[in-house]
């Protein structure tokens, strides 16, 4: 990615930033200031909640120029929970436990390192919604 | 959806052919597909619009439009429609490139259609060529993955089998097939590449090889892959008219269409459905009022197998989550229902990307003419043409027919 265009797409990286039809209310990732539904201008921004579920996946072996040096890594379709479809690498999961319709949240992590630009490159990813199990209540007393 | 209901009304209602003059293929030449170590993209391009020439008995074309997607990524070349007409001998006629990804061949291919069809041309070279072997392998596929959308699906590190490998993922769930179910479209391009001599690939692969195959982006292996390579193809188009006037061999193009879609996956309504591809089939029938059973086979872009499957989905060859099972029934066979790829396809003819949906071309004219040796149909009228940029984004269809 180009400094330029890593400056200008930096709320969409980094806050999952699109825009709201404000005619038929879609609700679009990545902004596009166009509706693709209703054809009218929308421009309203619109930050979304991060929540969403995965809709496709793949782990990818064979890296194009760039990521050679993070294979495996998984890259999938993330239907956010209010709509729109966002590609994104999963991550904090091996590539065994991933499953269409497993809940993902968005955080922010580096995605790469570009060599020669010196560029390191952040992005959202989405990992597993973390979710508190307590099996058993923890024993504090020391008898065992 | 309202656009687009539109749209498709104003495309296929109207009577297309209103204005324009019967157009016809008089002449096809192509270079093999393969490495190409010892022939830069001027000579590759050299070849086949010399040889599609010398098979029309055409001396000098009015233009010339070259399809070429990665000349500058690879190579740092531009302006490859002068430079190859300047290398062809054509110094002084109208020339360009036309680029649209993996579509490029047969986008140059309707080009020159349009060009003659409007009566503004009466004889033009059509060209598709593309050179891949110079460079590495890495720095080629993430050149490909240039047709998808840059900004929100390379950056995130998804390379070109990646995207397919997101479709062929949801396929297998939404449809509830095992990733083995596609290898009847690969062993189909591998036997019907074997006997011809311009593929790249011509060795038969088995079930057993293909459960194999190395994963590249699971669930997609390097057999459910098309094999990219340097080549190159060309074809002569002149108007229905002038052909018969000059006493030329013909193959009618009897339909051109395209349509586009959202580049990225996540822009689309609908991710297993082709919509550019479905748009762009439906005007090619109503052009030359067809229905898919008229059609005699179908040179479709099995970049990967999974494009084959909703190729022939949204084409009407088969219900959606059916396209497999005609692989899986063998249909596709050069004895069955729908035979595709019958010189080897994408898979293993090989893919040159922008030169491929000339190839598509030329082998559907050579199966006309009756000029496809021992992969011959017998007895067929109509063919179609299918090329497919990025993962559908733009879609250009063709229907040729044989003449008389
Ligand atoms: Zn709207």
């Amino acid at each position: 990615m180009r400094l330029a265009s890593y400056w200008r797409t930096r709320q969409q990286r980094l806050g999952l930033v699109g825009e709201i039809c404000p005619h038929c209310g879609k609700p679009l990732f990545p902004p596009r200031d166009v509706c693709p539904a209703c054809h009218g201008p929308a421009k309203e921004p619109y930050r979304f909640s991060g929540k969403g579920t995965v809709y496709s996946f793949s782990t990818v072996y064979s890296a194009p120029e760039g990521f050679e040096a993070y294979v495996p890594y998984v890259v999938a379709l993330v239907k956010l929970e209010e709509g729109p479809l966002v590609t994104a690498q999963l991550t904090d999961v091996s590539k065994e436990e991933v499953s269409i319709g497993m809940p993902v949240e968005m955080v922010t992590r580096k995605l790469r390192e570009d060599g020669d630009a010196g560029l390191v490159a952040y992005n959202f990813k989405f990992r597993p919604v973390l979710q508190a199990v307590i099996d058993e209540p923890v024993s504090l007393s020391a008898t065992a | 959806m309202r656009g687009v209901a539109l749209y498709i009304r104003s495309q296929t209602d109207r009577r297309l052919d209103r204005h324009l003059r019967d157009v016809s293929i008089i002449g096809i030449g192509q270079t093999p597909v393969g490495e190409h170590w010892d022939k830069p993209l001027r000579v590759l391009g050299t070849e086949a619009v010399r040889a599609a020439l010398a098979d029309a008995g055409v001396e000098c074309p009015e233009a010339l439009y070259v399809g070429n997607m990665l000349s500058g990524q690879l190579l740092g070349q531009e302006n490859v429609g002068a430079l190859i007409a300047d290398h062809a001998g054509l110094s002084g006629i109208e020339a360009y490139k036309i680029e649209a990804a993996c579509a490029s061949g047969a986008a140059a291919f309707r080009t020159a259609y349009m060009a003659v069809a409007s009566g503004l041309c009466d004889v033009v070279v059509a060209c598709g060529v593309e050179k891949m072997t110079d460079t590495l392998t890495d720095e080629t596929t993430g050149a490909l993955v240039a047709a998808a959308d840059a900004e929100f699906e390379g950056e995130h590190g998804l390379s070109f089998v990646g995207i397919n490998a997101l479709l062929m993922q949801r396929y297998l769930y939404e449809h509830g097939y095992d990733r083995q179910d596609f290898s009847g479209f690969a062993i189909n391009a591998h036997r019907n590449a074997a006997n011809n001599p311009n593929a790249m690939f011509r060795k038969k692969i088995s079930a057993e090889a293909f459960a194999r195959a190395k994963i590249i982006a699971e669930p997609v292996s390097l057999l459910d892959s098309s094999g990219i390579g340097d080549g190159a193809a060309a074809a002569v188009l002149a108007s229905a008219d002038w052909a018969r006037a000059h006493g030329k061999r013909q193959v009618r193009v009897a339909a051109s269409a395209a349509a586009t879609d959202a580049v990225a996956l996540h822009d689309r309504d609908d991710l297993l459905f082709l919509r550019a591809a479905w748009l762009s089939a439906r005007k090619a029938y109503a052009q030359a009022g067809v229905s898919p059973k008229d059609i005699d086979f179908f040179e479709l872009h099995d970049a990967f197998t999974i494009m084959s499957a909703l190729s022939l989905e949204a084409t009407g060859f088969a219900e959606r989550g059916q396209g497999v099972r005609l692989a899986m029934e063998d249909a596709i066979a050069l004895n069955g229902r729908i035979p595709i790829c019958t010189m080897g396809g994408l898979k293993a003819r090989g893919h040159p990307v922008g030169a491929t949906g000339m190839y598509q071309i030329v082998e559907a004219a050579q199966q006309l003419l009756g000029a496809a040796g021992a992969n011959q149909l017998p007895n067929c009228r109509l063919g179609m043409t299918q090329n497919i940029g990025g993962s559908g984004a733009t879609v250009v269809t063709h229907i040729l027919e044989r003449a008389g």
